[in-house]
């Protein structure tokens, strides 16, 4: 096990001492355990450690400012107050997000989309890839000074080729999602937007409202963006996961009822499943399943959990 | 670019199995009492005389809290963490050899705030990404340096190392010094105080 020889005067320092080595690794089962029996120790030992680790995860938030790069060389040191800066920043954004908007197909603009049942992969010039789930389309505008998608419908996973100089930059509606280094989500029905985060992190806004600030979102985070406004909540990186099953073209289900089920389905099939009767709505389902064979859980439905099954002329109905 | 998994999946690596009330009251701790300890900073020197004993009564009310909040988490927060202070205070007046005369007569008609939420509330979405940056901006240099890099560049330990020309043990300890300072400049020094201490 490799331990740092620094020998820590006080709590703080040992408590600082542990978030920088569970920080950077290697952490090991073993660091893990004499971590968990140092905290256990003293209630002294606890508070110091989430009082630093709190503002450890704080410093966190200032990966979303330019200006706080900058801190990392001590000879630059700017007196510009950062509110300016940010705001500058944002002004610069919004004309940009609004003036491109105007032209709604430039020649240099390229489409992507998915059918129904659809999957598809899109590699771009810059390594930036991009999968098209099921009923997606997905104009890009990738040029030497921009990067830009815009997400018309459907849902997409991004894995971004992180650069700060020329953000990847994904619009939904008048959302937009800044990437600062990413793996996430982004899916839009109608009127809702929901941008998931797997893997570093993103900045959240509507540039048409500038009195709203727009959010950073981290791993496990998962945003909400309706007419009425944005709701974060946080998502278990197995339940994000599991979501993300349709890379595999997989739907996985867990204690998830039969309407939810349905409605999971009948995105990426042409037939669909009906569920009128209330009762055969509730049932849970749980189990992976692919999610272009609908058939294959109707017999499923019929044989294992006992449900009746008709083939009609809307689709697959399923009664009790 | 090492590569390191980037989820802080919070509290999820601190908790052993079953020590789900103290996972509890450590989410309360962080998010109702942590946000107060600039008003209790500015409390306790106020009306402490020595300010050099200041961060261990920080320490002190905050071990009581938490107990406390063991027991039963405390519905009013910020009264329960300033009448915990000025307890403190008090067995610490009944202690001393030497009464401070403007500890103990503040501590008599000292005035608890209510529940309503303090103005940290309010003011720490709008002023958090400002306050960051100036208390990352008051730390020694290389300390400094070392937490953007590890912090907001992402980079690793032999990164850092490699980038400002130092051994690794070296970054171990700015960083851990970083950690540290950061966690005072960001709530028992604000910037911009606006009351002299």
């Amino acid at each position: 096990m490799s331990q740092p020889a620094f020998s820590p005067k006080s709590i703080d320092a040992e408590a600082a001492s542990w978030i920088e080595r569970r920080h950077f690794g290697p952490w090991s089962e073993a660091d893990q355990a004499e971590f968990s029996e140092w905290l256990q120790r003293s209630i002294e030992n606890r508070v110091a450690y989430l009082r630093l680790n709190s503002s450890w995860k704080r410093a966190r938030r200032l990966a979303a400012l330019p200006s706080a790069r900058q801190s990392a060389s001590p000879a630059q040191k700017s007196n510009t107050p950062l509110l300016m800066k940010v705001a500058a920043g944002f002004v610069v954004l919004t004309l940009a997000g609004w003036g491109s908007a105007y032209f709604l197909l430039q020649p240099r603009d390229r489409v992507f989309s998915t059918a129904v049942g659809g999957h598809e992969t899109v590699t771009f010039s810059d390594g930036t890839r991009v999968e098209l789930n099921t009923n997606t389309v997905l104009r890009a505008r990738m040029t030497t000074d921009q990067r830009a998608v815009w997400l018309e419908r459907g849902e997409a996973y991004f894995e971004v080729k992180h650069d700060p100089v020329h953000p990847f930059v994904v619009m939904i509606g008048n959302r937009r999602v800044t990437d600062l280094g990413t793996q996430f989500t982004v899916h839009r029905e109608k009127k809702r937007m929901e941008v998931a985060v797997v893997q570093g992190r993103v900045w959240f806004d509507d540039p048409g409202r500038t009195s709203e600030n727009g959010t950073l979102l981290t791993p496990g985070d998962v945003a909400v963006a309706t007419a009425s406004g944005t709701s974060v909540t946080r998502k278990s990186l197995q339940a994000l996961t599991a979501e993300l099953n349709w890379r595999q073209g997989l739907l996985v289900f867990d204690k998830t009822t039969l309407a939810d089920v349905a409605t999971a389905f009948n995105r990426y099939n042409r037939v669909k499943l009906v569920v009128k009767d209330p009762v055969a709505a509730r049932v849970l389902v749980g189990g992976t399943f692919r999610a272009n064979d609908v058939e294959d859980f109707a017999r499923l439905a019929e044989t294992v959990l006992g449900l009746r099954v008709r083939h009609t002329a809307d689709g697959i109905e399923i009664s009790h | 670019m090492v590569k390191r998994p980037d989820i802080d999946w919070e509290g999820a690596a601190v908790n052993p199995p079953g020590a789900e009330q103290a996972a509890r009251v450590d989410a309360w701790f962080e998010e109702h009492v942590l946000p107060l300890e600039a008003s209790l900073m500015q409390f306790l020197e106020r009306n402490w005389r020595n300010a050099s004993d200041v961060s261990d009564l920080r320490q002190e009310v905050y071990v009581r809290v938490y107990q406390a909040a063991l027991k039963q988490i405390p519905e009013k927060p910020r009264q329960f963490l300033f009448a915990t202070a000025r307890n403190l205070l008090i067995d610490r007046v009944r202690h001393e050899s030497v009464i401070p005369i403007e500890a103990a007569s503040d501590l008599e008609s000292l005035e608890i705030a209510s529940d309503v939420p303090g103005p940290e509330h309010a003011a720490i979405a709008r002023d958090e990404l400002r306050r960051l940056q100036a208390a990352l901006d008051h730390l020694p240099p290389r300390c400094r340096q070392a937490l953007v890099l590890a912090r907001i560049e992402d980079l690793s330990r032999t990164e850092i190392a490699r980038t400002m020309g130092i051994a690794e043990i070296t970054v171990s300890q700015y960083l851990t010094q970083g950690i540290c300072a950061l966690a005072d400049t960001l709530a028992g020094k604000p910037p911009k105080p606006r009351r002299k201490t």
